[in-house]
């Protein structure tokens, strides 16, 4: 299991070398943007673009980008959006928006998307399961700047009771700043929701026509006992590992979202250094997403293996 | 001995079975194929059934719409922008639908005097109904002073009202040929500022005021009294059409201005003249005063095709590669795993902007896009190919074909394919919305523009829409409603098909 767990990671990590170094090149390969030439900050950004090769073949940019991220994690400066800061800086002040709206959602879909779930499951092929299968495929398929709008139209504008965009400033644990932050979370929350709703509802309904529910009926359980000690046990095998893979998750955001809502995040940084555009932020995000990306499906697969017994891939044992 | 084997003559062999009589029954039932019972099972799923009609519905819209509307996407107004639904003939039967009407509170008396000056001139009253009024008394030099506010539905296109403009003289004159034709009043008589106290700024006001504000002084009848300018000195061009009702000859009907003429004129009726008929805008207009409409249909017509186009592509790299993979095993399948590997870590956005930064400017914005779909979008495909290879490949059927000697072509698209045909129809139903998603997120967020050559998308019209969202909520919600029944009727019969052609999950996943 530590083998396979291992294997992966190695996997993943030269995988992510790959693409951070395709994307590098092509993004290197770009014509620089124009500096302001009134700008003090100018000079720094010259220097900088000095020191991290601009005008050395591509494979030594990338060397000295990659000995500046290993050994000060470095990852240059801005050129464009925060002239002459440090990328990684920023970054680090747009995470806390980002993961705290996440956050909260999550914590909100969870419970209740399970609960959803585990409700659906036990009334299987009944008028509530069929409209909560039903209320779940919408939730799923509507995107979701379409439940920005109808939140943002009917909580701000028609009862007013909600603000329409998210705060600015940095104190994010009082209850204005959290007021102000809902309307991202529901519109995060609905597809989070329906998410869970369906994996439980699938993986419980499977479980519960499994031969070892009906054992574990015959030796005198009663349905109640029998669906929470091992029904629900065994649809956790799969539900949980979604769960680490939501909360890896939470980092990246959504673009849609934070653009709507103008929440101060990662995505809205993303969005914005596309369109300036700034080549060295881009880099960093790029290379933070792809991260995201494959740590969250290495997660979820690992997991599998230290939550179900039966799932030991790779192992010698 | 061994070469006895070699060739044994024909005349050797003979039939074993030739006059012995079989005694299986001849199967009487019809034979049933694997597409007709997909068929039957997935009639039986009556949301699926639904969700195929209304896909098809909504695609006859996407064709049909654009045919239908008087309206192109070159026709963009500069007046009627974000304006709501209006039907002129729908409108004049009051039932509350389609009548271009928009909540305006806290009207002052002032306001709505004005909004009744415009129905008196111009005979369309831009008041449909008074929702409510509302006293509110303020202390004002001592003393107490009621000021009324009216809650107002009105009809956003009479509400524009008169307005003025810089003619040429040609297009002067053309109006007033309009004008003799159809007997429509576009040109008002002209009010010199000077009458009404200086007010210079609000071309509505056409009757004797009171103080700069815009009062009005009516007479004893409580009728206003016009404030049009009979001064002949300052007249722009020759007048030799329609006068309006009450005109004693000597009023004149515009002004001149640096080489041209200066008119009030009435901007509905303008509109008639330009575009020959009324406004008509089922769904309303967009920021651009496009029809939405037309443009929504526009839109979904791109989507539709590209999702097709990009789907389709995507299947076959899809297919050719998971063929590959799942047939040959070994260390092909693993280097082409790593491969997929990373192709499939590069997150979706940073492709789309990769290429958009890279390609936009050399193949436009549309290659580009369909680019970065291709790079990625054939990876799920491949795997679920790889998979039904590997459950079939080992199979007696196809070991019986090879040692007959089948090709390895052969054995891979007419012996194995097959088997995974269901999958692939079932994954391209629910590949479609899944593009057509993405691609409305990317023109949402405006990363990707494609208004130069598709027109317009869904998602570029719902951005435009969400810019206004409060106040004019109805170009986000035609979008919203289109862009979600496609995409929750896409996955409602992607899902049927997929329970269809899979019995072994029926009543497992919803």
């Amino acid at each position: 299991m530590w083998k396979y767990a291992t294997q992966r990671i190695i996997y993943m990590l030269l995988t992510l070398l790959v693409i951070t170094g395709m994307c590098f090149i092509l993004i290197r390969m770009l014509p620089l943007q124009p500096l302001p030439a009134e700008d003090p900050h100018a000079a720094i950004v010259e220097m900088q673009r000095e020191a991290a090769g601009y005008n050395k073949p591509y494979l030594v940019q990338f060397g000295i980008f990659l000995k500046n991220v290993f050994t000060k994690f470095d990852w240059g400066v801005s050129d464009k959006l925060y002239i002459g800061r440090s990328v990684g800086a920023i970054f680090f002040e747009k995470l806390p928006a980002t993961m705290i709206v996440n956050l909260y959602s999550i914590i909100i879909s969870i419970p209740i998307g399970i609960a959803f779930g585990v409700f659906a499951a036990l009334k299987k092929n009944t008028w509530v399961d069929h409209f909560l299968s039903t209320v779940t495929m919408i939730a799923i398929s509507v995107p979701s700047f379409v439940y920005a709008f109808i939140i943002q139209y009917v909580f701000y504008y028609k009862l007013s009771i909600l603000p329409a965009l998210m705060n600015s400033g940095t104190d994010y644990f009082t209850w204005d700043m959290f007021k102000s932050m809902l309307p991202a979370i529901l519109s995060l929350s609905f597809g989070e929701i329906a998410g869970f709703t369906r994996t439980t509802r699938a993986e419980l309904t499977e479980v519960l026509t499994s031969e070892f529910m009906l054992l574990a009926r015959t030796k005198g359980l009663t349905r109640a006992q029998a669906t929470v000690r091992h029904a629900f046990k065994n649809c956790m095998v799969v539900v949980v590992p979604s769960i680490f893979g939501s909360f890896i998750g939470i980092m990246s955001g959504s673009l849609i979202i934070e653009k709507i809502f103008s929440v101060p995040g990662v995505g809205m940084l993303y969005l914005n250094s596309i369109n300036a555009p700034d080549y060295p932020m881009f880099t960093m995000l790029t290379v933070f997403y792809t991260t995201i990306g494959l740590a969250a499906g290495i997660v979820v697969d690992i997991s599998y293996s230290f939550i179900d017994p039966r799932i030991r891939v790779g192992s010698k044992k | 001995m061994k070469n006895e084997y070699e060739n044994i003559p024909q005349e050797l062999f003979e039939f074993a079975q030739l006059d012995a009589e079989l005694h299986d029954k001849k199967i009487e039932t019809k034979a049933r194929g694997y597409f007709e019972d997909a068929l039957i099972r997935f009639k039986k799923n009556k949301s699926s059934v639904v969700a195929a009609w209304i896909i098809l519905l909504l695609v006859l819209f996407a064709i049909f719409s654009p045919l239908f509307s008087p309206y192109t996407m070159k026709d963009k107004d500069t007046v009627y922008q974000n304006f709501p639904p209006f039907v002129p003939s729908v409108a004049a039967k009051n039932t509350g639908h389609l009548d271009g009407a928009k909540t305006l509170s806290s009207q002052n008396e002032l306001m709505y005097d004005k909004w009744q000056a415009i129905a008196a001139e111009t005979g369309m009253n831009p008041v449909i109904r008074v929702l409510g009024t509302e006293e509110v008394s303020s202390i004002y030099r001592g003393k107490e002073r009621i000021t009324t506010y009216y809650k107002l539905e009105m009809n956003s296109y009479y509400a524009i009202g008169i307005r003025t403009q810089t003619f040429s003289f040609e297009e002067f004159e053309e109006i007033q040929q309009f004008q003799n034709e159809t007997g429509i009043q576009v040109i008002y008589p002209w009010v010199e500022p000077k009458d009404i106290k200086d007010i210079s700024d609000d071309p509505a006001i056409w009757y004797q005021v009171k103080d700069n504000k815009g009062t009005p002084k009516k007479d004893k009848n409580d009728n206003w009294i016009p404030a049009y300018s009979s001064n002949s000195e300052i007249e722009g061009a020759p007048y030799h059409s329609q006068r309006i009702e009450g005109d004693p000859g000597t009023w004149i009907y515009s002004v001149q201005k640096s080489g041209s003429v200066r008119c009030r004129f009435n901007y509905y009726n303008y509109y008639i003249f330009k575009n020959g008929h009324e406004p008509s805008y089922l769904f309303g207009t967009n920021n651009m005063g496009q029809d939405l409409f037309m443009a929504i249909g526009v839109g979904a017509r791109f989507s539709l095709i590209f999702a097709v186009l990009v789907s389709a592509v995507n299947l076959t790299i899809g297919m050719i590669y998971g063929s590959i993979q799942g047939y040959y095993g070994g260390m092909i399948d693993m280097v082409m795993d790593r491969i997929a590997d990373i192709v499939g870590g590069i997150p979706f956005i940073v492709a789309v902007t990769l290429f958009q930064y890279h390609l936009a400017s050399k193949v436009g914005p549309i290659v580009t896009f369909a680019f970065a779909f291709f790079m990625t979008g054939w990876i799920g495909m491949a795997a679920l190919t790889r998979k039904q290879f590997y459950r079939f490949k080992g199979q007696e059927y196809v070991l019986a074909a090879r040692t007959l000697g089948a090709s390895d072509k052969r054995l891979m698209f007419k012996h194995i394919f097959p088997n995974s045909l269901g999958t692939i129809i079932t994954s391209c139903a629910l590949v479609i919305p899944g593009v057509i998603s993405s691609e409305t997120t990317l023109t949402y967020l405006g990363i990707v523009n494609l208004s130069d050559l598709a027109g317009t998308s869904i998602g570029t019209l719902m951005s435009q829409g969400q810019a206004v969202a409060t106040t004019a909520p109805h170009a986000m919600v035609f979008p919203s409603i289109f862009i979600s029944l496609l995409l929750i009727s896409f996955n409602l019969f992607g899902n049927g098909l997929r329970d269809a052609f899979n019995p072994s999950m029926r009543g497992l996943e919803d």
